[in-house]
């Protein structure tokens, strides 16, 4: 077996029925790794994250984690990860303590290490003298963390977390991630999907899915480098879509995207694409009123691979 | 054996935060006896009599003291003659109405036969039958006495050929309640434990614990016995509340021994929180977990199982049916036990059912659980 390998796909694949919900999608995760796996909702997120916890048996391929395969061995690997799913899932008829002791049993702790880890949960998850309160009172962020707490009660050494921060809001998605980080000091691997972006910047590194398939896989700077040569332009005209109308028919243009007002344009050259750009839209009385060079960011970057997928998608049904 | 009982400690609390619910499973079939005992009384005492006497003489009146001092019927009115007979009948003052004619006395003192009319309310069948019953049996009787004196007085020993002594065993007093106290335990245990059972798993699905259990190294077995060991003791508490209650009120004993009871109750309890499982691996939400587990347990456990509606009544591919019902072999049995005192070996073939009833739904339920692509 590779050394440090928490996460090892091979060409795995999930078909329900004539749907490819996860079409051969090879990667590992080194152990310690915070790895982010990201896509838009119906990518193949939660699916792949569901097979590697051995809850669905891939169609083809292989998975392993920390060396088990997942589909011969299911419960072998079930007993060293940790599962947190987008839907808050602990019982809100218990309370904080019942809870902690239930997951607790359920994962085959008894006595005082049991106890033991349940305090080191309370004081993770800053539940300390809450013992007693009812789960389903307590704020969203709290019930997060706490979720997480019974996630890695049972020390695993690897943790999926599909969606953990959905419906949370800023202060907590960020001490939330902070417990993240913190685990992952001690050697713990993680691995979460998220559709913010924000959130993907603390990953190590990250995978994008499109349509079932991974069209992207680095590190958050690796993955900025595919504009190399290439400069992104932010650009705000008073008629937005005839605007990018007009710019995604021009020839000079690379990319377009529009992100709420604004339209990102990626170019070869920023000096040479600003003086097109103004001619382009002063054409068409749509003058510009700003055009600006700005770093990429990972939304440019995704939204770069995705449409390339595509393209590649078209250009093979041809 | 860690796991099974951290899921049973879990559940146990559950259920202790949701008072009502616990209610509802142990105080529900006790208040549905009561309801049940009174209501679906089949017996038909104290009917309604108008007695219209034309002819007055010793003889009449010794034939209305017949039908009056019985406890089946009870004397209402006396009409005159000329009175609107079926008018008495129509304003249901009287279900039925007894005339004895004019002369009856002296043609009976003749030796001659006497018709006597009775007007019977047929709006209610099954009580009508029943009144014409005890009407036949109560003239009968009087025929008998009145032969016997007339043989007499010619000087012939009263020689009745036909002695008849009818004698009912187990319910000597044929209270249908005796009879009913059975097939409601059968029909109560079932729906508590259906429903108890598959409520709580497709809570969990509702909820989304049920996939943070299966990611957890929970096996099927321990699964569904932790979940479903609080319910198995409810269930028996709530047998044990319907067997006082029943004792207490109705006076049903239990002549046969409490241990083969226990081992029949247990064994159909496994069948019926078996197939709540079955529900709650097929059903997606609680309303209709809640549904199905109804039309499902409850309807065959009252209209298929003999506790209403007798097998051999029902057409044949009817009673084809019945055979799938555990409740109808779990009331034969438990009619043995509870009224005529017999113990589990009288009834093996019914037991081997319930069992084998028990291991399908079981088997179905885990295989349907434990199948990871659900």
């Amino acid at each position: 077996m590779t050394d440090n390998l928490a996460v090892e796909l091979r060409e795995l694949s999930k078909h329900f029925g004539a749907f490819k919900a996860v079409d051969r999608v090879s990667l590992t995760v080194e152990e310690g790794e915070i790895f982010g796996f990201l896509g838009a909702n119906g990518a193949g997120k939660s699916t792949t994250i569901r097979m590697l916890c051995g809850l669905l048996r891939p169609t083809s391929g292989s998975a392993r984690v920390m060396g088990i395969d997942v589909a011969m061995e299911p419960e072998e690997v079930k007993r060293r990860i940790g599962y947190m799913s987008q839907r808050f899932s602990l019982y809100e008829d218990l309370t904080v303590a019942q809870n902690l002791r239930f997951f607790g049993g359920v994962y085959g702790l008894r006595g005082a290490e049991a106890r033991e880890r349940e305090a080191w949960a309370l004081h993770m998850s800053g539940l300390e003298g809450k013992e007693g309160r009812l789960t389903g009172e307590l704020p969203g962020g709290w019930k997060q963390r706490l979720a997480l707490a019974c996630a890695v009660l049972h020390r695993p050494r690897v943790v999926f977390l599909d969606e953990p921060t959905s419906g949370v809001d800023p202060i907590s998605r960020r001490r939330f991630w902070r417990l993240i980080d913190e685990m992952a000091t001690e050697g713990i691997t993680v691995f979460v999907t998220t559709h913010y972006l924000d959130e993907a910047e603390h990953c190590h590194r990250l995978a994008l899915i499109h349509a079932g398939r991974l069209v992207a896989l680095g590190t958050v700077s690796e993955l900025k480098r595919v504009f190399a040569g290439r400069v992104v332009l932010e650009v705000l005209a008073p008629r937005v879509s005839e605007a990018l109308e007009a710019l995604g028919a021009a020839p000079w243009v690379l990319e377009t995207s529009v992100f709420g007002t604004r339209i990102h344009v990626v170019v070869h050259d920023a000096e040479e694409g600003r003086r097109e750009i103004e001619a382009l839209l002063a054409a068409q009385g749509n003058g510009p009123t700003s055009v600006e060079r700005i770093v990429p960011s990972l939304e440019d970057v995704f939204i770069h691979h995705v449409e390339e997928a595509e393209a590649g998608a078209r250009e093979a049904r041809r | 054996m860690r796991r099974l009982l951290a899921v049973t400690v879990k559940e146990v609390r559950q259920i202790r935060r949701d008072p009502f619910s616990l209610l509802m499973l142990i105080v529900l079939p006790a208040f549905m006896l009561v309801l049940y005992g009174f209501a679906l009384n089949f017996d038909v005492r104290h009917v309604r009599l108008a007695v219209q006497d034309r002819d007055r003489t010793a003889a009449s009146r010794d034939l209305m003291g017949a039908f009056v001092h019985s406890t089946y019927f009870d004397l209402v009115a006396t009409p005159e003659p000329g009175a609107d007979l079926p008018a008495l009948i129509e304003r249901r003052r009287a279900r039925a109405v007894l005339v004895i004619p004019e002369g009856f006395g002296e043609g009976l003192a003749a030796g001659r036969t006497e018709p006597v009319q009775l007007l019977v309310d047929g709006a209610d069948s099954t009580t009508a039958a029943t009144v014409l019953g005890y009407a036949r049996a109560l003239v009968a009787e009087a025929n008998a006495e009145l032969v016997a004196s007339t043989l007499a007085r010619r000087g012939r020993r009263p020689a009745v050929p036909i002695a008849f002594e009818p004698r009912v065993l187990f319910n000597p007093e044929l209270e249908s309640t005796q009879f009913l106290v059975p097939g409601l335990i059968g029909f109560l245990l079932m729906l508590t434990a259906v429903l108890s059972t598959a409520l709580s798993v497709v809570r969990e699905k509702e909820r989304g614990t049920m996939e943070q259990l299966r990611m957890a190294p929970l096996r099927t077995h321990e699964l569904i016995l932790g979940k479903t060991v609080p319910y198995l003791g409810l269930s028996l508490l709530a047998t044990l509340i319907i067997l006082v209650a029943a004792r207490l009120l109705f006076g049903v004993e239990i002549r046969g021994p409490y241990l083969d009871l226990l081992v029949v109750v247990l064994l159909y309890l496994f069948g019926a929180l078996g197939f709540g499982l079955l529900i709650s691996t097929i059903a997606h939400t609680q309303a209709l977990a809640f549904q199905a587990g109804l039309i499902t347990s409850m309807l065959p456990a009252i209209l298929l199982s003999g506790f209403i509606f007798q097998i051999r009544m029902m057409p044949a591919w009817l009673q084809g049916i019945t055979y799938l019902v555990p409740a109808r072999y779990f009331l034969v049995i438990l009619r043995g036990i509870i009224l005529k005192g017999e113990g589990l070996a009288t009834y093996w073939t019914q037991v081997l059912a319930l069992a084998l009833y028990g291991f399908i739904v079981v088997a179905l339920a885990s295989t349907r659980l434990a199948r990871r692509e659900a």
